[in-house]
């Protein structure tokens, strides 16, 4: 039995579809931060296994700019958590349905 | 060893992923994260990705995960969430719908239709084995891509000051700072100002706000 690319492509896809799923499902904004990081992972992880199999270092670099910008969104997106959680605690997505100032 | 390693690895992502989808608990789902981060560093592992797999561990979950848990503790959220709630009607069926035909278009597509990969071998960029895939990376982010690092760097940067920007505790509503006032103060004179000012508001003013808050 030998492991190959398409196993790894396989993964990252339900990986990828559980991420979207909790997306959808979960009413928690952090729970939903976390299910995109899943969906993030589920690509990085295609990157590599796809450059693995072409031989290509572009695939790694690719996830490095992936993992730079995960951690830049999670920052601001927590920032924004914390800004919104201050005025109204306990608060989920469906009470910040409304956009008003 | 390798179909071994493989298969223990996928359960243990998959079944943190599951973990996060389904934990009532914030707190218990950042923890669940953390399994899937792992078992992906080892599937990097895997894949002689070892640079990677070391800045998993160190930037997921070390970094991201923790900061996941500190604004959980911060913002006392860690209490369960009720699952029982379904605000849109039909909303649960219909995204496990749509995540299993995103499932099923990922999979037709990469390992049916085209069966795998459909890129040509890399001419320039060649991967190394995992003993030098580090310096790899390293030659390769700072000569060919040392522009995107540049920016990279700048994005970090915007970050950090937004999120200073964002999660400050402000005193009141926000006012602009009069023209006349910044127009007036000379740049060496408005210098010491700034740290006299700043002073006092981490240590005095926290306390009370947060007691003030708590009712409200």
């Amino acid at each position: 039995m030998v492991v190959t690319t398409g196993w790894y492509l396989a993964l990252g896809a339900v990986l990828f579809s559980m991420g979207a799923v909790g997306l959808l499902v979960r009413r928690n904004p952090l729970v939903m931060f976390m299910c995109i990081e899943l969906m993030l992972n589920a690509v990085n992880l295609t990157f590599v296994s796809l450059g693995a199999e072409l031989g290509d270092l572009g695939g790694q670099l690719s996830v490095f700019f992936v993992l730079v910008v995960a951690a830049a969104e999670v920052v601001v997106g927590l920032a924004v958590i914390v800004a919104i959680m201050r005025r109204r605690s306990g608060a989920t997505v469906d009470d910040l349905s409304v956009l008003r100032g | 060893m390798e179909p071994a390693v493989f298969i223990v690895s996928a359960v243990v992502v998959l079944s943190g992923a599951l973990g996060v989808l389904l934990a009532r608990n914030p707190v218990h789902a950042a923890l669940f994260l953390v399994q899937t981060l792992f078992g992906v560093a080892v599937l990097f592992v895997l894949l002689n990705a070892t640079f990677l797999a070391a800045v998993q561990v160190v930037v997921y979950a070390g970094a991201i995960v923790i900061l996941f848990l500190f604004v959980i503790m911060l913002l006392g959220v860690d209490r369960a969430d009720d699952l029982g709630i379904e605000p849109i009607a039909g909303q649960r069926p219909l995204a496990v719908v749509t995540g299993a035909s995103l499932l099923g278009l990922t999979l037709v597509v990469m390992l049916v239709a085209v069966d795998g990969s459909t890129g040509v071998r890399a001419a320039n960029a060649a991967l190394g084995d995992a003993a030098d895939n580090t310096r790899r990376l390293g030659e390769a982010l700072f000569t060919d891509m040392v522009y995107a690092v540049e920016l990279t760097a700048i994005l970090l940067t915007v970050a950090v000051v937004g999120a200073v920007a964002l999660a400050r505790r402000l005193k009141g509503p926000l006012q602009p700072i009069p023209v006349e006032a910044v127009a007036a103060v000379p740049a060496d004179e408005g210098a010491p100002d700034l740290p006299a000012s700043q002073d006092p508001s981490p240590e005095g003013r926290s306390p009370d706000d947060t007691a003030s808050g708590d009712p409200a």
